[in-house]
C-alpha cells in the first residue's frame, strides 16, 4: 500500500488551502462578466440557489469521499473511487480526477504567469503614459510570443517557465511545508488587496481623476434585477457553469486535499468553511473591482460590449491604463495588487492541481515526493507550451472547452451518482457527518440523493444540446439548431466558418465588412472593420502569405481574401483534441498497470 | 444607487459576509482545531 506521509499540519491551513484552490481568477475576471451578461442582481438567486443545492452538496461529496479514500491509504481519484464501488468502471471515471488537473493547470499557468509579468511591468512603470490602445497592444504583442515587451526575447514563454518552476518548486515543499504556506501568504494577501481594490473601486467620483461615473453606477448596473431572466434556462445554465468554476468541483483536487484527513477529522464544517469563504471573496470582493472601475471610466455602453469578448481581455488590456489614471505611484500600487491578488488566487489553485498527479505517482509508483512535483512540472510544460505557441489558433480554448467545462461535469455527474446510489446514501451520509462539528440539515439527505444527481445530469445535456442563440423555445421542433459552443456543436466544427480544410490554398474571410488596414510585412495581417459597428474589428494573420484584397474593399463571408500556404485554425483545433485524447488514454493505461501492480502485491484485491 | 439594486446588494454581500465569518469563528472555537 501506499507509503505516502503527507499530511496537514493545522486545520486553519487546510481550509486556507482548500479556499485558496477554490478561489481563482474567475472569482474576479468571471463571475462579475456573467452577472453582466446574466440578469445583473437577479443572476444571484440561480447562483446562491445552485450553490445551496449543487455546490454545497458537491463539496460534502468530495471532502467525504477524499477523506473515505485517504483512510485507506488512496490520494487519487481513480483509487479513491475503486475502493467505494469494485467494478472496474470506477477507476476509469475516476482518470478524470487526474486529466483535468493536468490541462488545467497547463492553461492556467500561462495566465497566471502573466499576471506575474503584469505585476512586474506595473513596478517597472511599464504601462505609464500609455493611453487604452496602447495598454491593448501590449497585451496583443504579449501573446504574440515572438515580440518582446521588455527586449528579453520569448518573454512570455520565459514567464510561463518560471511559473511552472515556482509552483513545482512549491510543491516539491510537500502539503505542509509548501502549500499550506502558500495559502497562509496567498490567501489573506488576496483579501486585503481585494479589499483596497473594492473600497478604491467603489468610492471613484464622478469628474475626478478622468472618471465619467461614481463607482457606484457600475453597482447599480451590476445588481440591477432582470427578473424576466430567470425564466431564461441560458441564466440558470450560466449560474450552475459559474459554480462549478468557483468552487472548483468535479476535479479530484478537493478529494485529493481530504484524503490527507484522518476517519474522524470533521468534513461538514471545513467544507462550509472554505466553500462560503470563497463566496466571499467571488460575490462580495470579485464583483466590486472589475466592473466598477470599468463603468466608472467606460461608461455602461461601452463595458458591455467589451464583456462579450470576457473577463479576461477587459482585466489585461483595460485595467493597467485605469490605474493609471490614479497617478504614477497609486497606479502602479492599484497594478501590484490587482495582478498580485490575481497572482495568488491563480497560484493557490494552480498548487491544488499539482496534488492528485502527485498522490498519483507516489502511491502507485512510489515516486518520492521531489520526483513527482518534477514529473507535474515538465508534463505541464510540454501540453502548456502549445498554448503558448497557438493561443491565437484556439489551442488555449479547446484545453479550457473540454478539460475546464466538459470533464468537470462529465465527472461531478458520475462520482455524485456513485456516492448517493451506488455506494450507498446511507454510507454515504456517515461518511460527511462522522466526526461533524456542524449538524448537516437532513433535508441535504434528500438534496444529496435526488437533486444534486439530477441538476447535473440537467447542466450536463444542457451542455450537450445547447440551442443557437440559447433559444429553448425552440426545443423538440424541426426549428432546433445547435449552438457553436454546446457539445455537440463543438464535435461537429459547428461555427468554424468556411475554413474547414486544414490544409489550403487560399483563406476566406469569416466576416463581413471592409478592409481597413493591410499589412505585408514581418507579422503581417489583414483588418477588417464591422459597417454597422466600426469597433468591432477582426485581424487576420498572414503569415507571408499574399493579399488579394486591397484597403477600402468591401469584404462578404466566404470571400477569398489572401493566397499561399494556409494552415487553418481547424488543423489546430483537432490536434489539441488529438493530444488531450492521447493524455486521457495514458492515464488510463498507467490506472491499469497501478491496478495490475497492486493486484500481483494483493491478488485479494480484486475481490 | 438604486434602491432595488442596494437592497439586493446588501442582503447578498452581508449574508455572505457574515456566513463566512461565522462557520470560520467556528472553526476556530472547535476543539479539533490544534496547530
Amino acid at each position: 500500500m501506499s507509503t505516502n506521509q503527507e499530511g496537514w499540519g493545522s486545520r486553519v491551513g487546510l481550509i486556507l488551502a482548500m479556499a485558496g484552490n477554490a478561489v481563482g481568477l474567475g472569482n474576479f475576471l468571471r463571475f462579475p462578466v456573467q452577472a453582466v451578461q446574466n440578469g445583473g442582481g437577479a443572476f444571484i438567486i440561480p447562483y446562491l440557489v445552485c450553490f445551496l443545492l449543487m455546490g454545497i452538496p458537491l463539496l460534502w461529496v468530495e471532502w467525504g469521499i477524499g477523506r473515505f479514500g485517504g483512510v485507506s491509504g488512496n490520494h487519487s481519484t481513480p483509487f479513491i473511487m475503486d475502493s467505494m464501488d469494485r467494478r472496474r468502471i470506477w477507476k476509469y471515471v475516476g482518470v478524470f480526477g487526474i486529466f483535468s488537473n493536468i490541462v488545467i493547470a497547463a492553461y492556467y499557468c500561462y495566465i497566471e504567469s502573466w499576471t506575474m509579468s503584469y505585476v512586474y511591468h506595473s513596478v517597472a512603470g511599464t504601462f505609464t503614459n500609455m493611453s487604452q490602445n496602447d495598454v491593448s497592444n501590449f497585451f496583443t504583442n504579449y501573446l504574440d510570443i515572438s515580440t518582446s515587451t521588455t527586449g528579453i526575447p520569448f518573454e512570455a514563454v520565459i514567464f510561463f517557465v518560471f511559473c511552472i518552476a515556482l509552483n513545482t518548486w512549491v510543491l516539491s515543499k510537500g502539503l505542509s511545508g509548501g502549500i499550506e504556506k502558500a495559502a497562509k501568504i496567498g490567501v489573506p494577501l488576496l483579501i486585503i488587496f481585494g479589499v483596497f481594490l473594492a473600497i478604491k473601486a467603489v468610492t471613484l467620483k464622478q469628474g475626478q481623476e478622468g472618471a465619467i461615473n461614481d463607482g457606484f453606477v457600475g453597482l447599480n448596473f451590476l445588481w440591477t434585477p432582470q427578473y424576466d431572466s430567470l425564466a431564461n434556462p441560458k441564466v440558470w445554465l450560466a449560474a450552475a457553469g459559474q459554480i462549478f468554476f468557483t468552487l472548483s468541483v468535479g476535479m479530484g483536487s478537493i478529494q485529493c486535499y481530504a484524503s490527507y484527513l484522518k476517519k474522524k477529522d470533521d468534513v461538514a464544517l471545513n467544507a462550509m468553511s472554505a466553500g462560503w469563504m470563497n463566496e466571499f471573496v467571488e460575490v462580495v470582493l470579485g464583483s466590486s473591482i472589475l466592473i466598477p472601475i470599468a463603468i466608472g471610466y467606460f461608461g455602461i455602453d461601452k463595458v458591455v460590449e467589451m464583456v462579450q469578448h470576457g473577463g479576461l481581455g477587459l482585466g489585461f488590456r483595460s485595467l493597467p491604463y485605469l490605474f493609471n489614471q490614479w497617478g504614477h505611484i497609486f497606479g502602479a500600487i492599484a497594478g501590484v495588487a490587482f495582478f498580485g491578488l490575481l497572482f495568488f488566487a491563480g497560484i493557490t489553485s494552480s498548487l491544488a492541481m499539482g496534488t492528485p498527479v502527485m498522490g498519483f505517482l507516489q502511491d502507485e509508483y512510489k515516486w518520492k515526493r521531489g520526483s513527482s512535483a518534477l514529473a507535474f512540472g515538465v508534463i505541464i510544460l510540454i501540453l502548456g507550451l502549445p498554448t503558448v505557441f497557438f493561443f491565437q489558433q484556439g489551442v488555449f480554448d479547446e484545453y479550457d472547452y473540454w478539460a475546464g467545462t466538459v470533464a468537470l461535469v462529465i465527472f461531478a455527474m458520475l462520482e455524485v451518482i456513485l456516492f448517493s446510489w451506488i455506494f450507498g446514501m446511507e454510507k454515504g451520509w456517515s461518511e460527511i457527518t462522522r466526526g461533524a462539528d456542524i449538524k448537516i440539515p437532513i433535508a441535504y439527505k434528500f438534496i444529496l440523493k435526488f437533486v444534486t444527481p439530477v441538476m447535473l445530469i440537467i447542466v450536463f445535456f444542457g451542455s450537450l444540446i445547447r440551442p443557437a442563440k440559447d433559444d429553448w423555445s425552440t426545443f423538440g421542433t424541426s426549428e432546433w439548431e445547435l449552438h457553436s459552443e454546446s457539445i455537440l456543436g463543438q464535435l461537429t466544427h459547428k461555427g468554424i466558418g468556411p475554413n474547414k480544410d486544414y490544409f489550403a490554398d487560399e483563406f476566406y474571410s469569416e466576416v463581413n465588412g471592409i478592409v481597413s488596414n493591410i499589412n505585408v510585412e514581418k507579422n503581417g495581417f489583414i483588418e477588417i472593420t464591422d459597417k454597422m459597428n466600426p469597433s468591432v474589428i477582426t485581424n487576420y494573420q498572414i503569415n507571408e502569405c499574399v493579399p488579394i484584397v486591397k484597403v477600402g474593399d468591401e469584404i462578404n463571408i466566404e470571400q477569398s481574401i489572401y493566397k499561399g500556404s494556409v494552415i487553418n485554425k481547424v488543423f489546430y483545433i483537432d490536434m489539441a483534441r488529438l493530444l488531450l485524447l492521447a493524455l486521457f488514454l495514458t492515464i488510463s493505461i498507467l490506472v491499469y498497470i497501478a491496478y495490475i501492480k497492486r493486484k500481483k502485491i494483493n491478488p485479494k484485491f480484486l475481490l | 444607487m438604486n434602491t432595488l439594486p442596494l437592497i439586493f446588494l446588501l442582503c447578498s454581500e452581508i449574508t455572505i459576509a457574515a456566513l463566512t465569518i461565522y462557520f470560520f469563528v467556528k472553526v476556530l472555537k472547535s476543539k479539533k482545531n490544534e496547530e
